[in-house]
């Protein structure tokens, strides 16, 4: 953990930690009800990737706006989403953000400024893009954050919308999470280049790699991006290297990768660093730390006993929301 | 929207005012200075109304559709884009999500192909993955069709793509007024429409009424009246149809023509009706006939209480089973002409009742 003064406030690095193991309880609950068939199709979590949601969208305002990613939960948590009616979408139920219609892949809150999960990968980039242009067409002092994988940033659309962005100089934060696998391959087969941020360079915009893990690098690179796409100095690059300790998704084996690797990243686990962070300099004590955690479980507990006393669609309700 | 059926009856805002009875006075005027008058409306009308799109400022568009609108609007509103397709389809899909009511011109509508994630996967969809809680009021226009020597890549009729996608809405228009009316009820609609424009029309004159003037999405047209035959027309199938219609006239068959003008939603009320009266449907339209909307018309007509007044199978042509040659007489070939509607009709009227 860098000793340089952070920007955040105590109060927000509480915040913060709240944050993070809402995150981690909420996905533990969902992988646990996955295995249990309660939550049906397929499910990706973000396991290990807690920092960089939560730093990226405290380095934010409410009224910004985001565009999230298959591996979205943590993004729409860190927006402010209320786990009741995130819960009750993953479980299909009519009370979900989506009215069960989305399920995990398509959790989005519009009204709140979340745009959205995406079910293809890179299928936000060039919506984010939209959302800059139709801000700055407004007059608007937003912005809009863009989150996307390491394997979206081999996508066409990462190419062009970067590019477009640039030329028209829009508000708008790509924050690639690299946490080192597009399902099972690693970032290392999948690019020829060192790092994804030096791409910046190809479509004249400042680009910045920060460890994923580190919520003040994170909020630092985010912030900065932030003021000056509000300053009208158009888009910023940021990737943010990170971790899934899960699998891609239900089906994987992890049979690319080693249990080394995998502990190796545990030891670097941002809840538990930002917990010796806020311990160390006496801004929390070990007990309140774990009645953090511990409301965290007891939240995604309520949020599940909310989700399952709620209704499931009509039936007859199938062609709602087809066409407005 | 409360189930299948109503899919028909689903119309956009605006009013339907046949031209006949407007008070707007009318001006005869090309399809393509049709659509550009409708733009330039609208545009004038709503602040939130921008183009985006490749060479469409100083330019004026592959074929000169927006020419003159970026001296009276500017560069803001007309947006010149790299050639980045899906760049374009889903900054246009961002746009209208959140407030603005962007209308996209991709050059050809073969590469539409290039922007077809964004316009499938996504515009399509949002509002429903998200639980109906979103909109997503975009256009994208497009020209399509041959007959300009442009070959296999440049003159594809891909319609059916888009009709099959529920969330879209699909228009062709096949006259300027058309063209004018539906753009307007195109650009104000709260869902993604798909406008087509067929390039063979956009010379085609006529008259257009002038000032807010719509014609409403997912009403048919019945351009011909007749009582002999139905030749249910797509784009530029309409003028050959009518035409083709022309020339029976003078041997003493009638054939109403009907344009749909909309794929999805489908007014078939009007279709069924006309073949119920005549009992014998005629379906032409430019795109293959494999898997091309007419086979859905078809069936449509063939599900419905028509059936039973039909006195000979459903007729459809379409294009060739084959890309789009660049030879001018294999181009010809390759789509219905006049003379094959012609023709097709008059086999159509010796079927002898099953």
């Amino acid at each position: 953990m860098p000793e340089a003064l952070p920007a955040l406030s105590p109060e927000q690095m509480r915040s913060l930690l709240q944050t993070m193991y809402r995150i981690r309880a909420f996905e533990e609950k969902v992988d646990e009800l996955f295995m249990r068939g309660e939550v049906h199709g397929t499910t990706h979590l973000s396991i290990g990737e807690e920092a960089t949601a939560a730093a990226a969208l405290q380095a934010l305002r409410p009224d910004d706006y985001i565009t999230s990613t298959h591996r979205g939960h943590g993004h729409c948590i860190s927006k402010g989403a209320d786990l009741k009616l995130m819960m009750a979408e993953l479980l299909g139920k009519e009370t979900g953000y989506c009215r069960g219609r989305g399920g995990s892949m398509h959790i989005a809150d519009v009204a709140s400024g979340n745009l959205g999960a995406n079910g293809v990968v890179g299928g936000g980039i060039p919506i984010a893009t939209g959302v800059g242009l139709s801000i700055k067409m407004q007059g608007l002092d937003r912005v809009c954050l863009c989150f996307f994988g390491d394997g979206a940033a081999n996508e066409g659309t990462f190419h062009e919308s970067l590019n477009l962005a640039a030329i028209w100089d829009l508000p708008v934060i790509f924050l690639c999470e690299n946490n080192q696998y597009g399902m099972s391959m690693s970032v290392r087969r999948a690019m020829r280049c060192e790092t994804i941020a030096q791409r910046s360079i190809a479509y004249g915009i400042p680009g910045e790699r920060v460890d994923g893990n580190d919520v003040f690098a994170v909020y630092e690179a985010v912030s900065r991006a932030a003021a000056r796409a509000r300053a009208g100095q158009g888009p910023t690059l940021i990737e943010a290297v990170t971790y899934r300790y899960k699998g891609h998704s239900k089906s994987d084996q992890n049979r690319y990768r080693t249990r080394e690797e995998i502990r190796a990243w545990q030891e670097r686990d941002p809840i538990k660093r930002l917990a010796a962070y806020l311990r160390e300099h006496g801004l929390m004590t070990p007990e309140e730390i774990e009645r953090e955690e511990a409301a965290a479980y007891q939240a995604i507990e309520e949020a599940y006993q909310f989700a399952l006393a709620s209704p499931e669609p009509d039936p007859d309700s199938l062609l709602e929301g087809v066409y407005a | 929207m409360s189930g299948p059926s109503s899919l028909s009856t689903t119309v956009a805002s605006g009013s339907a005012q046949p031209i006949e009875s407007s008070q707007a006075p009318v001006q005869e005027m090309t399809y393509a200075e049709a659509i550009r008058e409708a733009l330039r409306e609208e545009m004038r009308r709503d602040p939130r109304v921008f183009l985006m799109g490749e060479d469409i400022g100083i330019y004026g568009g592959a074929f000169g559709v927006t020419y003159g609108l970026i001296e009276e609007f500017g560069e803001e509103r007309v947006r010149d884009t790299p050639i980045s397709e899906a760049a374009l389809a889903g900054c246009a899909i961002g746009a209208a999500l959140t407030g603005m009511r962007p209308v996209a011109e991709f050059q050809f509508s073969d590469f539409m192909a290039l922007g077809m994630d964004q316009i499938v996967n996504q515009g399509a969809k949002l509002r429903f993955m998200f639980g109906g809680k979103a909109q997503v009021p975009v256009v994208f226009r497009a020209p399509l069709g041959s007959g300009t020597g442009a070959a296999a890549q440049h003159s594809q009729s891909l319609e059916a793509w888009f009709a099959h996608v529920p969330g879209l809405k699909v228009v062709l228009p096949s006259t300027p007024a058309d063209a004018k009316g539906l753009l307007l009820s195109a650009i104000r609609d709260p869902n993604p429409v798909i406008f087509l424009e067929h390039k063979l029309l956009y010379r085609h004159k006529g008259p257009v009424p002038r000032g807010d003037w719509t014609v409403p999405i997912g009403q048919a047209e019945v351009k011909r009246p007749g009582t002999d035959l139905t030749i249910i027309a797509l784009s530029i199938m309409v003028p050959r149809a009518l035409a083709a219609a022309a020339r029976l006239a003078e041997e003493g068959i009638e054939a109403e023509v009907i344009d749909p003008r909309s794929l999805r939603p489908l007014d078939e009320e009007t279709l069924i009706a006309s073949a119920r009266k005549t009992g014998r449907v005629l379906i032409v339209h430019e795109a293959v006939l494999t898997g091309g909307f007419g086979g859905e018309i078809a069936a449509r007509i063939a599900a419905s209480e028509a059936f039973y007044y039909l006195d000979a199978p459903i007729l459809r042509l379409g294009g060739a089973e084959t890309p789009i040659p660049y030879n001018r007489t294999l181009e010809r070939r390759a789509t219905p002409q006049e003379e094959d509607i012609y023709q097709a009709a008059r086999r159509l009227l010796q079927r002898r009742p099953l």
